[in-house]
């Protein structure tokens, strides 16, 4: 027990919530900030190396392994970008000094409750994590305190506590199919435990909890109908939180009800958890892929496309197999990049302009070519076009799916082509055309992004074997 | 198993759907958190009924949350918010009376015909309660969307958290971490919600959630 990674990747957060909380000056801070998030990533790292045993609370296996080194990684990279960001909206006064330290506090809770939601391995601590996860983005969303800021948050509450309460519904019920087999107490609610006995398991009482589950955490993937929430929340609320909310914490719910749905394929009686999976999934490309033509925000223009993607992933860990498998933790990862990416420069843009309105800005290329070559390229690579990652993915996605459900996969290629026109459509106003809007130089930390963008440029060119197999033993994991 | 223990805790499980119907035609702000002061300390009763059946001293702890932090400081606090911003007036709903308790005698028919079909090898008791729960879960959820005042929102939320209460004492020996967190996110539920009402009431003159949707982004 001398060095325990877990114990690192969930205190280094927690500390430096509580010293950033406290710590004035808003240099220190940002750096600070950025120290914490790179010492939480250099811990989740090591995971590959020490693996702590499972204990009644906490798990790492490969697949949550995967998820925490995604998830501190962009939570490193955004604290990067954060630093230049929330300086900038300090210097025009749009968030105060209080406002900041309390913002640096809650990005750590956050780094620290997704984190714990990641290596839960009681199914009510994972529960607890998530709705920790929920709370801390509604305050960071209504950090502005604008009209727009606060019924954002206030919606993204209402709808993500209701969905959070029908999880936690879920979660009793799993408990309760639990008990007859596993017995009274803590045992029935370890994850671990529960998947080795599923096969004994009450399935009629399985079959309802997981339609809970799918709603609750549905609603925190952001699927359509339970949707409603997401692009407020994105487009009101500080852009690296956007980029966090994005990249991260919708991976996270779906992580959660992955979780479930390994436990339901261990028991022959109960439903397969695949087809409401996949017609969430298709309802929510297409429905989000339409929404794209009518936006007149830039980061609601991203939120939707979000939607899109989260649809396409849930889509193929829905098919299931280990092919589809791979190719949605695959898309799940490249999506995380780029999106992320995309904010990144969506940030910058929508300071040097100075609103978020897509009429109000355009000619980005001319005015601010590295920027704007920035912005197209993240367009290019999340639309799904060749050589970047996204097009491998989505490409494995669409062909193990036509091998197995031609009819579907026409749907799915449908929507992605539709949701491709939508983004070029606005993309072509925003970086292309006339200048409009100030055009003075950003100061912008385009490290980050670029970061981003060439891990994805590199993905889709050539993929490590080993990373190859590494994916391909998790997708295995999945069932 | 059909004793007086199997009796008392029906009684309890059932009095808390009555009370939830109770709340979903109040029209009066101060009557609506009497209503739910009562709906919280029946909750109380019922949890601290299961504690003293099931022999689980714990449950004891969640019962005094339950009377203590739901029955009296919510509403005493809500009480006063209510008072500073002065919308003490009538709520208004989206859709009427009727209508509403129509929608929540089916949600409470839906309830007992799932919970009941799929839970035939549980015991009875944890059976019933299940049940009597998830209908006080939907009809917190009802509340919810027929309100557009945000306080009787909240009291839509907090009942709705009421039923999942109900439904983690009725699973016999649930670890205590979910009670505690239960509890602990109502807590933290009621800090975000207080700072939200105080937040709102600086910019906006009224709570009402339909003012709110007109600030909408992209309407304009």
């Amino acid at each position: 027990m001398s060095f325990n990674p877990l114990a690192g990747v969930l205190i280094v957060p927690a500390a430096a919530a509580a010293l950033l909380a406290v710590l004035p000056g808003y240099r220190t801070t940002a750096r600070l900030n950025v120290v914490a998030t790179t010492l939480t990533l250099l811990f989740a790292l090591s995971l590959f190396f020490v693996r702590p045993a499972p204990s009644a609370y906490l798990l790492v296996d490969d697949l949550n392994g995967t998820f925490i080194v995604l998830t501190t990684f962009v939570g490193f990279t955004t604290s990067i970008f954060s630093a230049s960001y929330i300086g900038h909206e300090l210097d025009i006064g749009r968030l105060t000094p209080p406002f900041v330290r309390f913002y640096h506090a809650m990005y750590q809770v956050l780094m620290f409750a997704m984190n714990l939601a990641l290596i839960a391995n009681n199914i009510g601590l994972m529960w607890v994590a998530v709705e920790l996860a929920t709370l801390t983005t509604v305050l960071m969303v209504g950090i502005y305190r604008s009209h727009e800021a606060l019924e954002a948050a206030w919606k993204y509450f209402i709808l993500g506590s209701v969905g959070i309460a029908l999880a936690l519904f879920g979660t009793i019920l799993v408990y309760m199919a639990a008990r007859p087999v596993v017995g009274e107490g803590l045992d029935a609610m370890v994850w671990s435990v529960l998947v080795k006995r599923a096969g004994a398991f009450d399935p009629a009482l399985l079959n309802v909890a997981f339609v809970f589950l799918l709603l609750g955490y549905g609603t925190k993937v952001g699927l359509a109908p339970l949707h409603a929430w997401l692009p407020d929340a994105h487009a009101e609320g500080p852009t690296p939180i956007s980029a966090v909310l994005s990249g991260l914490l919708l991976n996270v719910a779906l992580y959660a009800l992955l979780r479930f749905k390994m436990l339901l394929a261990v028991n022959p009686g109960a439903l397969a958890p695949g087809p409401l999976m996949v017609t969430l999934g298709l309802v929510s490309l297409v429905f989000a892929a339409f929404m794209l033509y009518r936006r007149r925000d830039i980061k609601r223009l991203f939120a939707y496309s979000s939607i899109e993607h989260m649809g396409i992933i849930t889509f193929a860990f829905g098919m299931g197999g280990a092919l589809a498998n791979f190719a949605g933790l695959f898309h799940m990862t490249m999506h995380s990049l780029t999106k992320s990416a995309i904010f990144f420069a969506v940030g910058h843009v929508a300071q040097v302009k100075g609103t978020q309105r897509i009429a109000d800005m355009g000619g980005l290329t001319e005015t601010h070519p590295v920027l704007g070559w920035g912005l197209v390229l993240g367009v290019v690579a999340i639309a799904g076009l060749p050589p970047l990652g996204i097009f491998m993915s989505e490409f494995l996605v669409v062909s193990s799916t036509f091998a197995r459900e031609p009819a579907l996969a026409i749907i799915l290629v449908f929507g992605i082509l539709v949701g491709l026109a939508g983004l070029f459509l606005r993309l072509n106003s925003i970086a292309f055309g006339e200048p409009r809007g100030p055009s003075a130089p950003a100061q912008a930390s385009y490290v980050p992004m670029f970061t981003h963008l060439a891990l994805v440029l590199a993905a889709g060119i050539y993929m490590p074997p080993a990373l190859v197999a590494w994916f391909q033993n998790v997708a295995g994991l999945l069932g | 198993m059909h004793g007086i223990a199997f009796d008392i805790a029906h009684l309890l499980a059932g009095s808390l759907v009555l009370i939830s119907f109770l709340e979903l035609y109040q029209d009066r702000l101060y009557a609506l958190l009497n209503v739910f002061a009562l709906h919280a300390l029946v909750l109380a009763a019922s949890v601290a009924w299961q504690a003293f059946i099931q022999d689980a001293p714990h449950l004891y702890v969640t019962a005094l949350i339950a009377l203590v932090f739901k029955a009296i400081v919510i509403p005493t606090a809500l009480h006063r918010i209510i008072v500073r911003l002065g919308i003490h007036r009538e709520i208004e709903k989206v859709v009427g009376v009727g209508p509403a308790m129509l929608a929540g005698i089916g949600l409470v028919a839906l309830s007992m015909v799932v919970m009941l079909r799929v839970t035939q090898e549980a015991d009875p008791l944890a059976r019933e309660d299940l049940a009597f729960a998830l209908s006080v879960v939907l009809l917190g959820l009802l509340m919810m969307v027929t309100r557009r005042n945000a306080v009787s929102q909240v009291v839509g939320f907090m009942s709705l958290e009421n039923g999942l209460v109900l439904a983690a004492t009725g699973a016999k020996g649930m670890p205590l971490v979910v009670e505690i967190s239960v509890a602990f996110s109502i807590l933290i539920a009621f800090i975000v919600i207080g700072i939200f009402l105080f937040r709102i009431r600086e910019r906006f003159d009224t709570v009402d959630v339909q003012v709110l949707d007109r600030f909408r982004g992209e309407r304009r």
